[in-house]
């Protein structure tokens, strides 16, 4: 059983619809009884940082999902969800969840401070994906599979090794994260296709050592 | 680098798919959830459904068929057509949508652009524009006319003056459809698309007017929109999405190739 994390930010029917399609069992739930006790727990999210972290710690889940980090328990961070997980995010200026050290930036700031003019914002669409280092939640994965991104903000953890995969969007930035039992993505994979729909059901068989 | 999205739009009526010219004469072409499939496997890059029923009991029927599709495709997709409250926004996103769009509506009540931004997210808010082009004058400085009620009905709105204003309330992306092009398969609005894409920071995605993959070309690289929208050309069997990406690829556009 994969629990998915409800705290009020965003479209999270559409992660269970793609695992109930695949034939994973999952719920979706803000109960911290039932994310305590099952097998994986997926944390997604759309939305903005400041509310989704007042929602988290509202319903008390910053402790269980901490918790579920700590126990080695499998977790995926999606999109928002991903970026929670870092020590601070420039949007809303929130203090996060700092169970990977590092930060979340905003492309607006970057572009600006690099001088890169013309890519519009959000980073909205298809792009490729570039593993750094493999991992057995992407395996089957080609370099030429594509993933759907919508955000405007991006991790940057702190220590190199945490990044499991760049994309290309005027800067290289991390598009995959993750140490020991937890990896986040900050694409959609319930939103990108084939592709996706392979690293949810790795994900659903994936045994962290 | 980000891939241009290449994205077919079903028109529903009643919970059936149709296709009209210029906004008029629509026929029945099939179930929009089967279509829905088959376009998702033939490699779009994502969906947009309209709604055309034109009474408020059917939208039910429409409800229906975007849980259906949610439950089919695992690509974004996104749903406009009648949207004119923020509870209408949220039954629509509720039941599997990833976007919204927002047209008539948002002429009329601007506010809805930015009420729908901060309960739901930018990304979520689409801002549909129907175009057409006309003198140039001290109201219309772009010689483009904003026009609701599928063409009929002239606003005294800026086509480019409306497009900042949508950004600014939060809308997160474009579709922005000519009416002079719409159904003529004589290619897309390129003036047009050119001017708005490159005076807003947001995507925009170009419609009306395709009829073969050089109209696509034209508007991703000279009309520097973000994403195409085609109808006609591929539910009629003329072309797959398929043979559209191979002939872009051709012609050094990034689309996805794998699907």
């Amino acid at each position: 059983m994969i629990a998915v994390i409800d705290y009020d930010a965003g479209n999270l029917t559409s992660v269970s619809r793609a695992l109930t399609h695949i034939g994973v069992e999952n719920v979706v739930t803000n109960d911290a009884d039932v994310i305590a006790a099952a097998e994986r727990i997926i944390f997604p999210g759309v939305g903005a940082a400041g509310s989704a972290m007042k929602s988290l710690v509202r319903l008390g889940l910053d402790q269980v999902i901490r918790q579920a980090v700590a126990e080695g328990k499998p977790v995926l961070g999606i999109c928002l969800g991903t970026q929670i997980i870092l020590g601070s995010s420039r949007e809303n200026q929130t203090e996060c969840l700092g169970i990977i050290d590092g930060k979340v930036d905003a492309f607006s700031e970057v572009f600006a401070a690099r001088g890169i003019n013309g890519l519009k914002i959000p980073h909205m669409g298809w792009n490729r994906i570039q593993m750094k280092t493999p991992h057995p939640v992407f395996a089957g994965i080609n370099e030429s599979d594509e993933f759907y991104f919508v955000h405007g903000f991006f991790p940057q953890p702190a220590d190199p090794a945490q990044v499991l995969a760049k994309t290309d969007y005027g800067i290289e930035f991390s598009s995959v994260i993750g140490k020991g039992n937890l990896v986040a993505t900050q694409f959609h994979p319930e939103k990108s296709g084939r592709p996706g729909l392979t690293v949810l059901k790795n994900f659903s068989r994936w045994q962290p050592c | 680098m980000l891939s241009k999205r290449i994205i077919p739009c079903l028109d529903v009526h009643a919970g059936r798919t149709t296709k009209g010219v210029k906004f008029e004469n629509n026929v029945d072409i099939g179930d929009p959830v089967e279509m829905a499939r088959v376009y998702y496997e033939g490699g779009a890059d994502e969906i947009v459904f309209y709604d055309i029923t034109a009474s408020h009991e059917k939208r039910d029927i429409m409800i229906d068929v975007v849980r259906r599709v949610a439950e089919t495709i695992f690509i974004p997709f996104s749903v406009g057509g009648g949207i004119r409250t923020l509870e209408d926004m949220r039954a629509v996103l509720l039941a599997g949508a990833e976007k919204v769009s927002v047209n008539s509506a948002a002429v009329k009540n601007p506010d809805i652009i930015s009420q729908g931004a901060a309960a739901f997210g930018s990304q979520c808010v689409v801002l549909g524009m129907d175009v057409k082009k006309v003198e140039k004058s001290d109201t219309i400085p772009s010689g483009y006319e904003i026009v609701i009620n599928g063409g009929r009905q002239y606003m005294g709105m800026d086509a480019l003056a409306w497009a900042l204003e949508a950004q600014a309330l939060g809308a997160g992306e474009i579709c922005l459809n000519s009416i002079d092009a719409d159904g003529t398969k004589d290619g897309y609005e390129l003036t047009l698309t050119e001017l708005i894409s490159t005076n807003v920071d947001i995507p925009v995605i170009a419609s009306g007017g395709a009829g073969h993959p050089s109209h696509l070309n034209d508007v991703l690289t000279k009309g520097n929109a973000d994403a195409a929208l085609i109808a006609s050309m591929v539910h009629y069997g003329a072309y797959t999405i398929s043979e559209i990406k191979s002939y872009l690829t051709d012609q050094g556009v990034r689309v996805r190739q794998t699907w």
